[in-house]
């Protein structure tokens, strides 16, 4: 699995760093950012969780 | 046009009683039936009520423009302070200045710096509480939820907080005039600018750590903010950071109040609570703006002219069903929730982040508190009117414990 955050979309709503945390995090302006490109155990739903969110449609989870 | 709304579809006005008393309804029957539904109102104005024109509207400024966000007779050309600046930037402005404007003030927001506000938010949430300690009968609106936000603010501006009371005066007058004529807006914002102006001449004498600071330290391409560009973004912060998030939670407090099993729920698993405010915050979105058509358009169908409003109603695209499964239900553990409660787009809130965390706070401290509530008379709820939806009382009577 393989997670991205497209930076062209993302209007820094906060909604992966907010539900997923040990996922995402988030630059000066508060973009979101992809902290673990490849998570394992709990962090995969979490990290389909935050995809399912984004308001802008800006993250994309791959298998 | 004036008198009774005769139908939403053809002659809408977000300020009838019907729609301010409780939208959804009518709402949900624009969406099956017109779901872009036209006024002659205001010199004309569109409502799209799908969560797919809503989208289209608010990410296109190509034909729209942000001009001003707040619908009126007038029309900004006759009003405001001309482009590109705007009234209170950067939601008033357009690209390409509105990105240099929201690159200023993003960092402000950013959820490090808003992380660090969260001790001082909880203890004045503890602090109001403390204050009506014993009531058995509470007003969680008026004693409650419209202090925390004022109080914030002023903090975050770094005006003195002896100030508190003129500061929330302010407020009521920016607030409750948006309609009233202009020589008389201009009349009532005299003493608020004066105030303004003696905050900014003292943050210029005695620089310090606070966004008042900030705005005045900060250059752009080796140039000091113009004194419009720092009055309009604390103008921005007055009219966007207060009334939004109190609604937000005076609303998510009289759901609680009146949604006993939710609110059992939300004390005995605390962990809920990040799920549960982005629940409030689709269920119960305060915001919705508007923006104005640029030149004659043909767009959702709709033959759109040059001025037209469009309201960009965050609210009604949230309770779309085509977006949401039971988009009609609060699912307090509703998990998948793309909703749009802060907007979409380049104008999204640039205060969320620290508006959510005062949604947390307030609700986190208050349940603590009062684990156990009720809505002492629903009749005796009235909500706002305008762009701004939120319960201006909410009495409850709370349990002993």
């Amino acid at each position: 699995m393989r997670v991205s955050i497209d930076a062209g979309r993302c209007q820094g709503h906060g909604r992966c760093f907010t539900g997923a945390p040990t996922v995402f995090g988030f630059d000066d302006l508060g973009n979101g950012v992809v902290l673990v490109t490849e998570p394992n155990g709990e962090d995969v739903a979490l990290a389909r969780l935050a995809e399912a969110n984004c308001p802008e449609h800006a993250i994309t989870v791959v298998e | 046009m004036d008198g009774p709304v005769t139908d939403f579809a053809t002659d809408w006005d977000h300020t009838d009683p019907r729609w301010v008393h409780d939208p959804y309804p009518i709402w949900d029957d624009l969406r099956e039936r017109c779901p872009v539904a036209h006024t002659d109102r205001y010199g004309g104005a569109w409502f799209p009520s799908t969560h797919a024109g809503v989208s289209a509207v608010a990410t296109d400024t190509e034909h729209f423009t942000s001009r001003t966000v707040v619908i009126g007779n007038g029309r900004p050309t006759e009003e405001a302070p001309p482009a590109p600046i705007g009234v209170a930037p950067p939601i008033t402005s357009d690209p390409p200045f509105h990105q240099i404007a929201r690159r200023l003030i993003l960092p402000v927001f950013a959820p490090g710096p808003v992380r660090e506000l969260e001790p001082m938010v909880r203890a004045l949430c503890e602090r109001l509480l403390d204050e009506i300690a014993g009531a058995r009968v509470l007003d969680a609106a008026t004693q409650y939820a419209q202090f925390i936000p004022p109080a914030v603010i002023i903090r975050l501006l770094g005006f003195p907080e002896a100030d508190e009371e003129l500061f929330r005066e302010f407020v009521h007058v920016v607030l409750e005039g948006v309609n009233h004529p202009v020589e008389q807006r201009i009349e009532e914002f005299a003493p608020i600018e004066e105030y303004l102006n003696a905050q900014i001449e003292d943050h210029r004498a005695h620089p310090r750590d606070d966004l008042t600071s900030y705005l005045l330290g900060v250059e752009v391409a080796g140039q000091r903010l113009a004194i419009e560009h720092i009055r309009g973004t604390m103008i921005l912060v007055l009219i966007a950071g207060i009334d939004t998030t109190w609604s937000a939670i005076g609303a998510s407090l009289w759901h609680l109040a009146s949604h006993p099993d939710d609110l059992a729920r939300l004390v005995a698993e605390p962990e809920l609570m990040g799920v549960a405010v982005e629940e409030f915050l689709r269920f119960y979105a305060p915001v919705t703006m508007a923006r104005l058509v640029k030149e004659d358009v043909d767009f959702l169908g709709c033959p759109m002219k040059r001025d037209d409003w469009i309201l960009l109603g965050f609210p009604a695209a949230n309770r779309d069903p085509a977006v949401f499964p039971d988009a009609d239900r609060f699912i307090i553990d509703r998990l998948e929730n793309r909703h749009i409660a802060f907007g979409l787009g380049i104008h999204r809130c640039a205060g969320s982040n620290l508006a959510r965390m005062e949604l947390r706070v307030a609700l986190e401290t208050f349940i603590a508190r009062y684990p156990r509530f009720e809505l002492l008379d629903p009749e005796d709820v009235t909500w706002s009117q305008g762009q701004v939806r939120g319960p201006r009382r909410v009495p409850i009577r709370v349990a002993k414990d």
